[in-house]
């Protein structure tokens, strides 16, 4: 990277299933003016606008960023749009802070969103095609198989999952914008809830939410001055990468993708992580499917292969059992999941940590936390690292 | 007082043309004749199912045409209980990968003829095809799969087509 950049200002709504008060741009909007007044800026001190959302097919608006350019203060400046299906969160954050780290603007405003009660993602992503069988049944029916064959390769208890489905859960109850606040949860429940998806249990599957969520990336000067205006702290950004890799090719192993792999080491390099769970005091990923944390806890190289679901299971990504390395605080996409929005949630979170902002859900003394994305059939991928200190 | 009107929904349609391209029209129009055509790559020499024209790791065409079995292997699977929109199948269903036999890339198909608490990785399968008068070019002239008979392919044999 060139120039320092830092998250100065944080803005997000609260998931819902239907924010019928609401349009796509009034959604937009409660989060962007949250995160200008996050940084004691207005729309007028903006210099670019860039906005991801998953694919225009949920919604059916088509090219929806030139229709909020008016919502999003962006008209007369340049508006950007990010497209990289679930991880689209993530992505469009680091686009945004791009632009800052090569100079080019002084603030930008990163918006991300889905609103799911005006669409139907299941649909969306089941449409017939004649070269394809109509059997997926949204995305819980692409990610099965790999779960199972994660599950037959590990070696790993039947249980992990419904254990991650628990813990985020619990997650979630510590953090008022989740969607899911379920305080009866327990294993008991989750094993009880329907089998949607063998082996996924209806409760080990993400909501369907609407919610938005903006970031300002300043520069350092940018940083100083939102710092002396509010007494808020910035989160620096000490690394971002982004890979992706071809959704069918022979030989690919979606359960530790590589471009997964690639794209941790190219992050760990820029950050100077050399040991992941001892460099990181929490992480935010992208675990829609419970069985996605043990599998990303290898992917990111938090363990060795196949060992993911041992940490899972003695509670060292968990908050409330006092683990060394909690993952999904804020309860994670198993709590809240406005698509587009997901991946900078994520990272998002990750910045709330080590400006010390993040409440209920805090980590004591969070200095350097992780933000994962993934999206499409695993093969977007998009990450980055965020400190309390300086780069 | 009547409550105002904040929101409707409006339900829309869209039809649309599919322009399938050559590679896939060497594959639709051998479903059409119930065959599964492959398509290998020149350099790496894995042979690609419903290939879409080129190998996506050596970026080179697949000129080369391959006609497959109908029987394969069940790499992993996963057991569908959940309704949607556009549904034509009765839930619950197996919806399994399968490798077919000298392909090198495995694809979505239904499985029956199976109890589904019967169903399993390694599980091998033969290809049950529409009558001949309602074949098509299109993925609907696959019936669905059922065991074959054969005993299970062991693990090593696909564990990198999962
Ligand atoms: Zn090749």
């Amino acid at each position: 990277m060139s120039e320092r950049c830092a998250v100065i200002g944080i803005g997000q709504t609260v998931a819902k299933s239907k924010r019928e008060d609401v349009s796509i741009a009034g959604l937009v909007r409660e989060a962007a003016v949250m995160a200008l007044e996050d940084a004691g800026l207005s729309f007028a001190d903006i210099d670019a606008v860039v906005v991801g959302k998953a694919p225009d097919m949920f919604e059916g608006v088509m090219m929806p960023e030139l229709y909020l350019a008016a919502a999003l203060g962006a008209v007369g400046k340049p508006m950007f749009r990010v497209h990289t299906a679930g991880s689209v969160g993530g992505s469009t954050a680091i686009v945004a802070a791009h632009l800052v780290a090569s100079g080019i603007h002084q603030r930008v405003l990163t918006v991300a969103f889905e609103k799911q009660s005006d669409s139907d993602a299941m649909w969306a992503l089941s449409v017939p095609q004649p070269f394809s069988s109509p059997l997926l049944a949204g995305a819980g029916g692409y990610f099965a198989p790999i779960i199972r064959a994660y599950m037959h390769r590990s070696g790993a208890p039947r249980d992990t999952g419904m254990k991650v489905a628990v813990k985020d859960r619990l997650h979630a109850l510590k953090n008022p914008y989740a969607h899911l606040h379920l305080p009866d949860i327990s294993l008991k429940m989750v094993e009880d809830s329907i089998m949607l998806w063998d082996p996924l249990h209806y409760l080990e599957a993400c909501p369907s939410s609407d919610g938005a969520a903006a970031m300002i990336i300043g520069s350092e000067k940018a940083a100083a001055q939102a710092t002396s205006d509010t007494g808020r702290p910035p989160a620096w950004i000490h690394g971002m990468a982004m890979r992706s890799e071809p959704t069918m090719f022979a030989g690919r192993d979606q359960v530790n993708p590589q471009a997964g792999r690639d794209c941790a080491a190219d992050l760990y390099r820029q950050a100077g992580i050399s040991d992941p769970r001892a460099d990181f005091d929490m992480a935010e990923v992208y675990v829609p499917f419970s069985w996605y944390e043990p599998m990303w806890l290898e992917n990111l190289g938090f363990c060795a292969e196949g060992d993911g679901w041992k940490l899972t299971e003695a509670g060292a990504t968990s908050m409330i059992e006092g683990g060394d390395i909690p993952w999904n605080c804020s309860g994670g996409v198993l709590s809240s999941n406005p698509i587009g929005a997901s991946g900078m949630l994520r990272f998002l979170e990750t910045a709330l940590q080590v400006r010390g902002m993040a409440g209920e859900h805090q980590v004591a003394d969070a200095r350097r936390a992780l933000g994962q994305a993934y999206g499409g059939g695993s093969q977007f991928f998009a990450m980055w690292v965020v400190a309390a200190d300086k780069p | 007082m009547t409550e105002p009107v904040t929101m409707m929904a409006a339900t829309t349609r869209l039809d649309y043309v599919f322009t399938a391209g050559v590679a896939q029209s060497k594959n639709l129009h051998g479903l059409e004749e119930g065959k599964f055509i492959g398509q290998r790559c020149p350099k790496c020499k894995k042979v690609y199912t419903l290939s879409r024209g080129s190998c996506p790791v050596d970026g080179l065409p697949t000129d080369e045409i391959v006609e497959l079995p109908n029987t394969g292997t069940v790499t992993t699977y996963c057991v569908v209980n959940v309704p949607f929109a556009g549904q034509s199948i009765e839930i619950p269903y197996i919806c399994a990968q399968i490798l077919l036999d000298g392909a090198n890339l495995s694809f979505m198909g239904l499985i029956q003829e199976i109890p589904i608490d019967q169903i399993r990785m390694g599980l091998r399968v033969e290809a049950v095809w529409v009558e001949p008068d309602e074949l098509g070019p299109t993925m609907a002239s696959v019936k669905y799969f059922r065991p074959s008979g054969e005993p299970d392919a062991e693990f090593d044999s696909y564990k990198e087509y999962l």
